[in-house]
């Protein structure tokens, strides 16, 4: 790296390039804080911009973007309840009850800090460890991926608020739903009822809008007919500094959930949603005070923040060493490069170190500018909050259907979202969250396909026993499994043995 | 507070209509709005970096903005489907692939399609689909690896991605053509199917041309699908070289509605060939392992209707449809 210090200083100290890296952060976060508009959509729109670019400046924006957008979706996850992309789901579950409680700013804060630690650690990784990583990601494979997907639905004793076996029940619907479609593995078409639409399954995002906004929406105008009341919110000078010196004290959060991220990120196939979904469980079965989550723990917000912006650096690792890319936004930075006329590959750190080096450090260098705009920013922002409900009400169902019509332009996803959300307002008043259901629904087509595959790998080899037990990989991530669901037993003796 | 609602309230409302502006083009002074190109995959595929290729071309020749939209699932059917319900004004063009609008038709009762809704405008790019096994492995040949075959019927598996699809009728033909019994395992895609086969998942891979040009440092390609030598890669016999009497490629294209008047087609048709025919472009192609191809609507429409005919009976020979 040192033979191009001088090139990666030019590059990331030309006025234009900064410029660029600002407009770009900037405006990711904003199309992130849009629901329906996820990061991947934010970078192919502005892709076009890029063509007659250099090839720095092109991919220093584009990475910004790709920053932002994942944080900007945090912030109507905590002002909202909805997540702006995908990737902030698990920030719901904390930060919109710390809004509810007037402490929208703290959250957002948390937020920010989160993300920017998140994101500097994943691109360390991105900048340091690359090649092993890169070879880590090639370990896993079919079995792997069932594994991971397993982990996965072991959250749902993390995540059911209330009863477990209603989450468990939801877990079941979720992944019942997600076979919807035509089949990842054989290619049967299931459950169209000889509608087209349906074929390519529910729509992740689409369901997620309509089960986390329209029933919030339902009780916000619910509760203002019974009390009016409103939530307050109240600026307080230092609410900023004070976070920060309260998140500083957790470093092993940090370096847990930027692991957790860094791992999901550099294996295609599984998302920030995992990353932030894992980081969030590991945090809530570490902590001493387990009941106090999912009610406005600000613990949960940074688990969950730091994790999926983690995921950006570790999603960008097998797309710079190996060419492919870890996740769906690093494949529209894969046409980039093509673009400008660079394959990504194992040849690309030996053919232009330079741009590869400056673009790890621009990254790691919009992490910290997308955290000074959370910083600067989150007190302005926090007053949506205070919105009369006559405003906020139709605000949120006119941002839900048009971010719903915006992921593939087809109305028939507006009355999807429509529908799902009436449903999830009737099943949360018997006790069905949205949490295990969306859950089962981004997880069941990552274990449908690494069990067809693994048994169609088990055909060749004539046993599944020695697929699955003969990779130490899959053995891992089986304790993993184990331990995940023995858990509250060990944890509870562990508590009590001191006494 | 309320200026930056404002501004999302401004922003939000461009985009609806933008979106809403649907009205119905004579085609004398075509084009006179901006054309949408839907892409019916995700992001960041051969397609998209097709369609990317050419946008900013498409631009300068039909003089309107060129707006890339995509419309993911079903391996490109929701997009199709739709693109044939479109009002046949040459606002709306879809990228197009084959084998994929000829075999989904056929093999899904519910495709939502047929293959005749769609008429293609112009074939501009293939991928030769080839064979490969990883650099350590003892397989040199494509003989070597018809005999390893032979020896453990159903043992050797291969990466592929999708279910009726290019790759799939290619594993069917190997299979048939040469008389052995592998064991398929699909993939929802090029990054996952190649990530699976470079950490030893399986024992080989079917992979797109540029992917196998992408990664040929790991690999060693047997044989490859391409009618003669493929450019990019002059050392790779072709399956026919090997005895074999396999062609297989995934071929890309750009289609409008069935009805769409003919003077938008050849617009449309003369808009993309000049830049299939262009040197730079194809210079570019064959650099990152695609085949520039220049099929206008006649050709296209011919070769389609010779591709059809190919793979009914080979489904049939397969047993995937009825006859």
């Amino acid at each position: 790296m040192s033979s191009v210090l001088p090139e990666i200083f030019a590059s990331l100290l030309d006025p234009i390039n900064i410029a660029l890296l600002i407009t770009g952060v900037a405006g990711g976060i904003l199309v992130g804080a849009l629901p329906g508009l996820t990061a991947t959509m934010a970078l192919a729109l502005m892709l076009p911009f890029t063509y007659s670019m250099e090839a720095d400046a092109a991919l220093i924006m584009l990475g910004g973007i790709y920053i932002g957008a994942i944080y900007g979706g945090s912030i109507v996850a905590i002002l909202l309840n909805t997540p702006g992309t995908p990737s902030s789901i698990a920030t719901t579950f904390d930060g919109y009850p710390l809004a509810q409680t007037g402490k929208a700013e703290h959250a957002l804060v948390a937020a920010a800090v989160s993300s920017g630690i998140g994101g500097v650690l994943g691109g360390c990784a991105l900048l340091l460890l690359s090649p092993l990583l890169a070879n880590l990601a090639l370990k896993f494979g079919p079995p792997e991926y069932f594994w991971i997907a397993v982990l996965g639905l072991t959250i749902i004793a993390t995540i059911s608020t209330g009863s477990i076996i209603k989450g468990l029940i939801g877990g079941c619907l979720g992944l019942l739903l997600s076979t919807i479609g035509i089949a990842p593995v054989g290619g049967e078409s299931r459950f169209t009822f000889g509608f087209p639409p349906l074929l390519g399954g529910l729509q992740l995002i689409v369901i997620m809008i309509g089960m986390f906004c329209i029933p919030e929406v339902l009780n916000m105008i619910e509760r203002k007919g019974q009390t009016g009341k409103q939530v307050s919110y109240n600026p307080q000078k230092g609410v900023a500094l004070t976070v920060i010196k309260q998140l500083f004290q957790k470093p092993i959060l940090y370096l847990r959930s930027a692991v957790i991220g860094i791992m999901v990120g550099i294996i295609p196939g599984a998302g920030g949603n995992v990353a932030s979904l894992l980081s969030y469980d590991m945090t809530v079965r570490f902590s001493k005070q387990k009941s106090s989550f999912g009610k406005g723990n600000i613990e949960g917000v940074a688990a969950s923040e730091a994790g999926n912006n983690a995921e950006v650096g570790g999603s960008l690792v097998p797309l710079l060493s190996l060419g492919i890319p870890g996740a769906a936004p690093a494949a529209v930075l894969l046409g980039a490069l093509m673009m400008q006329g660079i394959q990504p590959g194992p040849d690309l750190y030996a053919t232009s170190p330079g741009l590869v080096y400056t673009f790890c450090w621009a990254f790691i260098v919009a992490n910290l500018v997308m955290f000074l705009f959370g910083f600067f920013g989150s007190k302005y922002v926090a007053q949506i909050v205070t919105l009369s409900t006559h405003y906020l009400a139709p605000l949120i169902v006119f941002l839900s259907v048009i971010g719903s019509y915006a992921i593939r332009n087809h109305f028939f996803d507006i009355s999807m979202m429509i529908a799902f959300g009436i449903a999830a307002y009737i099943l949360k008043k018997v006790g069905f969250e949205p949490g295990p259901i969306v859950l089962g629904l981004i997880l069941g087509p990552i274990a449908e396909t690494g069990l067809a595959q693994t048994m169609l790998m088990a055909q060749a080899q004539g046993s599944v026993w020695t697929i699955f037990f003969s990779r130490p990989l899959s053995m891992v991530l089986m304790v993993f499994c184990l331990l995940s669901l023995l858990w509250p037993l060990l944890s509870h003796r562990f508590t009590r043995s001191p006494k | 507070m309320y200026r930056s609602l404002k501004w999302i309230f401004s922003i939000v409302a461009i985009m609806v209509l933008t979106a809403c502006n649907q009205t119905v083009d004579g085609g004398g002074n075509y084009p006179s709005k901006p054309i949408h190109y839907v892409i019916p995959f995700d992001a960041g595929g051969q397609s998209d970096i097709e369609a990317r290729r050419q946008q900013p071309l498409l631009r300068d020749t039909l003089g309107q903005e060129i707006i890339i939209e995509y419309r993911p699932g079903g391996g490109g059917a929701i997009g199709w489907s739709e693109l044939a319900q479109k009002k046949p004004d040459g606002t709306y063009i879809a990228g197009i692939n084959l084998p994929h609008i000829i075999l989904q038709p056929i093999a899904q009762k519910d495709a939502g399609y047929q293959t005749e809704q769609l008429k293609t405008v112009a074939i501009f790019q293939a991928t030769p689909i080839g064979l490969a096994v990883p650099k350590e492995s003892n397989l040199q040949t494509i003989e070597d690896f018809i005999a390893a075959a032979q020896k453990q019927p159903g043992k050797i598996t291969i990466a592929g991605s999708g279910t009726y699809s290019g790759h799939h009728l290619a594993y069917q033909q190997l299979q048939n053509s040469a008389d052995i019994n592998l064991q398929y395992i699909s993939f929802t895609g090029a990054a996952t199917q190649v990530q699976a086969f470079l950490g030893g998942n399986t024992t080989a891979i079917l992979a797109n041309s540029d992917d196998l040009v992408k990664h040929k440092d790991r690999l060693r390609i047997l044989a490859i699908g391409s009618e003669e030598r493929f450019e990019p890669l002059p050392d790779v016999p072709t399956f026919k070289e090997a005895g074999l009497n396999i062609t297989a490629s995934i071929d890309r294209g750009v289609a409008v509605p069935a009805d769409t008047p003919q003077a938008i087609v050849q617009t449309l048709e003369s808009a993309f060939l000049k830049i299939a025919d262009d040197s730079k472009v194809q210079q570019q192609m064959k650099a990152e392992g695609f085949e520039p191809k220049s099929l206008d609507a006649r050709e296209s429409e011919s070769y389609i209707k010779e591709k059809t005919l190919e793979y009914q009976s080979l489904l049939r020979e397969l047993g995937v449809v009825a006859d």
